[in-house]
């Protein structure tokens, strides 16, 4: 497949692995710990397990799969918002799919759905502005989800909403920030990452000057990746490039998609529609502040948390769940007593097991084939 | 054998009217009357005297083998009609598929119809005459069935069961937990085309692709397969959950390990297209015309050989091996020597394919 397969051949990664293997080598010298590189899209982490790309990396490199999956981080109570929104006779309630299964303290999208509440899935914010249009006696609710990669569709959708005069239509804006919660996980005072491997299509959107702080107030390297197994691994051996020659700068490995300046007409709805909530819960890192984002005064019509009156209970996590300590990389996924027994990506517990990109569930599902415990727990 | 419809013609018919209402479930003439011109009529049923069953000559099945075979299918596609089939031939290949990979001949269909009221009889008579042309060319026929209609919204548009007898071959015995180390996992072509082409159907993502559903009665192919690779372990039609789903009921079943090689795994490139778009992994696409076979390594080479012999196997492929190491797991080696856990699938990737 054209403009696929370039970035998935196999000679290519052998060569970009011998020069990993090399420098990793070099540097390993005189180190007690590995090399902790997070990589913060859960897209990456989906791909880094698709390709198996752990397995042929030497010990001293490790991953850490960051807070990148927006399904994961979303906490309880938010899902209980949801499905009491749903629940709503006069309702249909339409989300992206991976967020169906995702546990609240009642039930999820998908149990509230076959008790009985109209819970479609969509595939784009426009199939929910369509659903509205074609329902004029139904309230048609969107679950906006996802960072600065989804944030411009959903904003689109609503000015375009606003201009067709479509009064059935609204947002539950769960959209969050990339950059306040980068912050925040680099001023945890234990945290043992090494560099970052930068998300891609968050960039595509806000471009690379954002983290400029990552490298200039934390002195850490991050490289802005794509999503192939080969925009990967050139990516982790910049990373190392950097750390060897004691530099931290933001790179961009994925120009061809990444303009340094971002995306400005993208940038101009998300100005547009949105403000910053004073703060947002995550699961697993609590209240983050500025990382959420609520729709703007002007267009408060189409804010389902104006429009229906929602319980906006904070629900604690079980305390089982060590999904934070899993987030910050403090905790391997299949190190977690509650891997694979009593939570699986049939009976999840937390999040991280829920969605394709969420570590644990990859974990679970690919297998990390480095870690001989897997065999036991799954 | 005596197979007949189990309600009889009677003449002079009246014009049926154009959709199907809660009277053509009645139990009354206006049921007969739909049963005898949509379903008899198409199905070419016999005109001898209705009865409620079909009836079989126990001395002709058992000449052809020494075992019976019996199964069930239901379907509930949406849509009804999608690129390279629709639901009426889906259920006849689909059930005739399920008793070829028991190694067994087929032998008679039925064919029980839930239908929505309101239904165009058009769409109606469309199905019966697909489900009598597959019937047809395999060379099955359906023998016996039953129809019923419910209110609106009490079933989505029409749902089909299909039961299938069939006798097995003699001394064949195949079975999902017989594979043993060294064994050579083989498939009969591109796979996940039918999954692909559904959801593509459905027209919800816009996408201009043209995928055809791989929709195909197997037991042609089974029974070529059989008689030139005789020591055949395991068949199994890979359909829901896909070839993904049916390595990992092997692994597990036979207690062996499953290992793959993602090079040697046969996609169309639309397919694959399809997939990267949609984040979806076509090893967990369903297929109605596709095989897993395991096969002694012994015979692996004239078992590919007859698949590629057959038009419905020109793509065959031998895509892995069974090992003796991590049992219950498939494990597949990616295109450039990674290696990755292929687990089962929790839910459905799509719901109602089949």
């Amino acid at each position: 497949m054209r403009y696929v397969d370039e970035f998935r051949d196999p000679a290519l990664a052998r060569g970009l692995i011998r020069e990993i293997e090399t420098l990793a080598a070099r540097m390993e010298r005189g180190r007690d710990r590995p090399f902790s590189i997070m990589e913060v899209c859960g897209g990456h982490t989906h791909a880094i397990f698709r390709y198996g790309l752990e397995g042929l990396l030497p010990d001293i490199i490790e991953f850490v799969h960051g807070p990148g999956c927006p399904v994961c981080v979303l906490p309880m109570g938010r899902v209980d918002d949801c499905v009491t929104i749903a629940e709503r006779p006069e309702v249909i309630f339409a989300t992206f799919g991976d967020a169906m299964r995702v546990p609240g303290s009642r039930k999820s999208l998908l149990v509230a759905k076959a008790d009985g509440a109209d819970v479609r899935m969509v595939y784009s914010p426009l199939d929910a502005l369509a659903l509205a249009r074609r329902n004029p006696d139904r309230e048609v609710v969107f679950f906006g989800l996802g960072f600065e990669t989804t944030m411009p569709s959903t904003a689109l959708t609503v000015m375009r909403a606003a201009r067709e005069g479509i009064g059935n239509f609204s947002i539950f804006c769960n959209h969050i920030t990339i950059i306040p919660t980068l912050r925040a996980l680099l001023e945890m005072p234990d945290l043992g990452i090494d560099g970052f491997i930068g998300p891609g299509h968050v960039s595509m959107v806000i471009g690379t000057e954002p983290y400029r702080f990552i490298a200039e107030e934390f002195a850490k390297p991050m490289v802005v990746a794509g999503f192939e197994p080969i925009d990967l691994l050139q990516s982790l051996l910049m990373v190392l490039r950097q750390l060897d020659e004691g530099r931290a700068a933001i790179e961009n490995q994925y120009a061809r998609v990444v303009p340094d300046a971002g995306n400005p007409r993208a940038m101009g709805a998300v100005e547009e529609v949105y403000e910053l909530r004073p703060t947002f819960e995550w699961r697993g890192l609590g209240s983050i502040a500025h990382s959420g984002v609520r729709l703007r005064e002007a267009y408060a019509s189409f804010d389902a948390e104006r429009r229906f009156a929602m319980p906006e209970i904070q629900v604690a996590d079980p305390d089982s769940c060590r999904c934070g300590e899993v987030l910050t990389g403090q905790l391997k996924p299949w190190a977690c007593p509650m891997f694979g027994t009593a939570c699986t990506p049939e009976t999840p517990l937390g999040a991280l097991m829920v969605s394709s990109e969420g570590s644990c569930a990859a974990y679970y599902q690919y297998g990390g084939m480095r870690q001989p415990q897997l065999e036991g727990a799954a | 054998m005596n197979p007949v419809f189990p309600l009889p013609l009677r003449a002079p018919r009246r014009a049926l009217p154009k959709t199907v209402t809660l009277a053509h479930g009645g139990g009354g003439s206006a049921m007969r009357d739909l049963i005898d011109e949509v379903f008899i009529d198409t199905f070419n049923g016999t005109t001898g005297a209705p009865e409620d069953q079909a009836r079989f000559d126990l001395a002709a099945l058992t000449a052809k083998g020494d075992r019976l075979a019996f199964t069930t299918d239901g379907f509930v596609v949406d849509p009804l009609f999608f690129p390279g089939g629709d639901i009426g031939k889906l259920a006849v290949c689909g059930t005739i598929n399920d008793l070829a990979v028991g190694a067994a001949k087929p032998i008679a269909l039925s064919c029980a119809v839930i239908i929505e009221e309101g239904l165009p009889l058009e769409t109606l008579r469309a199905v019966a005459r697909s489900m009598a042309d597959a019937a047809h060319a395999a060379g099955v026929p359906i023998v016996t069935g039953d129809t019923k209609v419910v209110a609106r919204g009490a079933c989505d548009k029409l749902f089909i069961t299909t039961t299938g007898i069939g006798v097995v071959r003699t001394g064949m015995d195949v079975g999902i937990g017989r594979a043993r180390p060294g064994d050579v996992v083989l498939v009969n072509g591109q796979l996940g085309d039918h999954g692909a082409a559904i959801l593509n159907a459905r027209g919800d993502l816009a996408l201009q692709a043209e995928i055809e559903s791989d929709c195909a009665a197997l037991h042609d192919l089974i029974d070529m397969l059989v008689t030139a690779a005789p020591g055949v372990r395991t068949l199994r039609d890979a359909t829901r959950g896909g070839v993904a789903a049916v390595l990992n009921e092997l692994a597990s079943a036979s207690g062996v390990g499953v290992r793959i090689r993602e090079l040697d795994t046969p996609i169309r490139s639309d397919v694959q297209g399809f997939c990267e778009i949609l984040g979806l992994d076509p090893l967990y696409l369903a297929n109605e015309g596709k095989i897993v076979a395991v096969v002694p390594p012994d015979q692996a080479e004239a078992a590919l050989c007859v698949l590629r012999a057959h038009p419905l196997g020109r793509d065959a492929a031998q895509i892995g091996v069974v090992t003796d190491g991590r049992p219950g797991r498939v494990v597949m080696q990616t295109r450039f020597g990674g290696e990755r856990i292929v687990d089962m699938l929790v839910g459905d990737q799509l719901p109602r394919i089949c």
